[in-house]
């Protein structure tokens, strides 16, 4: 199997008061290409420190962390920067999207930090990728035009602009009603029949059950 | 990102917050304004002195008796006879940088003509005269040397004196005479228009006459005194050197022991171009300074506008980071966008400090010069203060934590 992501022995450890809390203990696992893993766990289990570890906007304090063959647990902020703008592509509950921007624009947003691009080559990567999400008609609305379960599907594309190695969602369907949430994990499981990696972080058990893997953590550990 | 693409980014952003980069651009605004039209009419000030200068002649240096000393009466520049005839042309011998010399006798009275009269300064001269004065003739002939020799009763009119006496603006009807204190003078012309000298006197309020008529006819002095001597030189530079050397010669002529006082007065036009011009520089100087007050106060507005752009918009910064962006390309954004509003607000600045500038001039009726390096520095000098004002927000963004960032309510 074609591993992708291989975790050994990652830790993250906060310096409090005096007092080291580690808010990832120890973490060891390997994720194959295609996969489609939920992490599960409760407030302060360290799943999201671990998502900040995966998607490289945060070092972990031990271990060594190889995407896609590159060990990326030691690099310079720039560095990371780069790997986050060609490797991982981000998804949030909240979907962070440019307000007063429109859809085609949030989506181009990625192109602008990568390799230099024509114009015409980024809207249509940019239009290409909306209309796989389904979003093909609504290309120059704004946020402030579209549901939430529209909005969430713009962050996907943007995410999925600069072909990542990963896609990383946390809490994707947190802020949506549970017919959009339904649409949103529709389109993950057809990226993931494409072949796309997800790794996605959930509280919710039913959400969970649709992913391949589900992986359990409390206090650092992946039980 | 490239730089075209920056500066898209950049004005979409100013764009989205319209009226608050328009207010914040206000500052930038009316400083550049307030120093382009100061400096404008700051360098017209200059410009003109130097011209009213110029228009008293060439490198012209006056020579005046001095006072006389009465029984412990002192009477005041010029009331000595002690100037002659003979010492002009003395210096003109032999002072090396003088090129030419006029001799000069003054006095004043009524001129009429017709129904006409009016009173006006008179003054005899060589025919030197107009030349050494950078002056010329509107209309007719300034009068010859042979008009010296034999001391016709010739004249030539100053702009005042024409206008007042011959009352329609037509042509000088041949061989107009007027009347000067009741002796009648041939017109020969019409001096140009020079306009007021920089302390305020008339200068076409004049009426030349050759020096050997107005001496006889209109002065009735028997003597060979003359009021003035116009010395021209061939250069400023040689002043210094040449009033010592006219001092030695006239003091010599007038056979003055070594410890006797000058009898004489030397007078150079460089001190009162010194004196106006600074005068001028000073109000130059002093409003440049307001100005940039102002300037800095915009420039801190600018400051102030981008640190809460940059607090608002926490959440997109760590967007960015999130999907690639690094430190410098943020630095980068919100640097080119304090300067796209400094910026901006310079070209504006320019337009409205070019009209005022001359909004100003027309109403007061000054001269003005706004010269392309005044806008050039200016605009170079906003565009600087975008950076240096818009450097400390934009660093701040780009030394947030991502995550934190991300997080940020």
């Amino acid at each position: 199997m074609d591993t992708i992501v291989s975790l050994r022995d990652i830790r993250k450890v906060y310096h409090l008061g005096g007092e080291d809390i580690a808010a990832v203990d120890g973490v060891s696992t390997d994720i194959i290409r295609g996969d489609f893993v939920a992490i599960m766990g409760a407030s302060g289990s360290g799943k999201s420190t671990l998502l900040n570890i995966l998607g490289c906007l945060d070092q972990p304090t031990g271990g060594s962390y190889i995407l896609n063959g590159e060990d990326v647990a030691r690099l310079d902020g720039n560095m990371l920067a780069r790997v986050r703008n060609r490797r991982i592509g981000f998804v949030f509950q909240n979907f962070s999207l440019l307000p007063r921007t429109s859809a085609i624009e949030n989506v181009e947003l990625p192109l602008y930090y990568g390799p230099h691009l024509r114009n015409a080559e980024r809207r249509e990567r940019a239009s290409r990728l909306l209309k796989r999400v389904g979003l093909g008609e609504r290309l120059h609305h704004t946020p402030g035009q579209l549901s939430g379960g529209q909005m969430q599907r713009v962050a996907i594309a943007r995410a999925l602009v600069n072909n990542p190695s990963i896609l990383l969602a946390d809490e994707p369907t947190g802020n949506l009603d549970s017919r959009s949430g339904a649409e949103i994990m529709t389109l993950f499981h057809q990226l993931s029949e494409e072949g796309i990696t997800l790794i996605m972080v959930t509280h919710s058990d039913e959400i969970a059950q649709q992913a391949k893997r589900v992986v359990h953590m409390r206090d650092g550990r992946l039980i | 990102m490239n730089l075209l693409l920056l500066l898209r980014v950049a004005l979409r952003a100013l764009w989205r917050a319209k009226v608050r980069s328009l207010l914040t651009s206000l500052g930038i605004i009316v400083g550049i304004a307030a120093v382009i039209a100061v400096m404008g009419l700051g360098n017209g000030a200059t410009v003109m002195i130097k011209d009213q200068m110029n228009s008293l002649g060439n490198n012209l240096v006056i020579i005046f008796p001095g006072s006389l000393n009465t029984g412990g009466v002192r009477g005041g520049t010029g009331t000595q006879q002690s100037l002659m005839d003979g010492d002009a042309t003395a210096l003109g011998k032999e002072c090396e940088h003088v090129l030419s010399v006029c001799p000069i006798v003054t006095t004043s009275g009524q001129t009429m003509y017709g129904a006409n009269n009016w009173w006006s300064p008179i003054s005899g001269v060589t025919p030197n005269f107009l030349e050494m004065r950078r002056w010329s003739m509107a209309e007719g002939d300034f009068f010859t040397e042979a008009d010296m020799r034999s001391g016709s009763h010739v004249c030539v009119l100053g702009a005042t004196v024409a206008q007042n006496l011959f009352d329609s603006d037509s042509a000088m009807p041949e061989n107009t005479y007027i009347r000067i204190r009741n002796i009648p003078f041939r017109v020969l012309g019409i001096l140009a228009k020079k306009g007021t000298a920089a302390w305020g006197q008339d200068q076409d309020n004049i009426v030349l006459a050759p020096l050997t008529a107005c001496r006889r006819v209109l002065q009735r002095n028997p003597f060979d005194n003359v009021n003035q001597i116009y010395l021209s030189l061939d250069s400023m530079a040689n002043l210094e050197s040449t009033k010592r050397e006219i001092a030695s010669v006239i003091r010599d002529r007038h056979h003055l022991s070594s410890d006797a006082d000058d009898d004489f007065q030397i007078m150079d036009m460089t001190e009162v171009t010194k004196m106006v011009s600074s005068v001028s520089n000073l109000m130059t100087v002093l409003l440049t300074v307001i100005a940039s007050i102002s300037l800095l106060v915009g420039g801190i507005g600018i400051m102030n506008i981008m640190l809460v752009s940059v607090t608002e918009r926490t959440r997109e910064i760590g967007l960015r980071m999130a999907i690639g962006a690094r430190q410098r390309d943020i630095l980068r954004q919100f640097l080119v966008e304090a300067m796209m509003l400094s910026g901006i607000g310079g070209l504006l600045g320019v337009g409205v400090g070019v009209a005022a500038a001359h909004v100003l001039a027309d109403i007061n009726h000054w001269p003005i010069l706004v010269s392309p390096l005044t806008i050039f520095v200016a605009l170079g000098f906003s565009g600087a203060m975008g950076v240096f004002f818009g450097f400390y927000p934009a660093w701040r963004a780009s030394r947030l934590n991502p995550i934190d960032a991300l997080r940020y309510e």
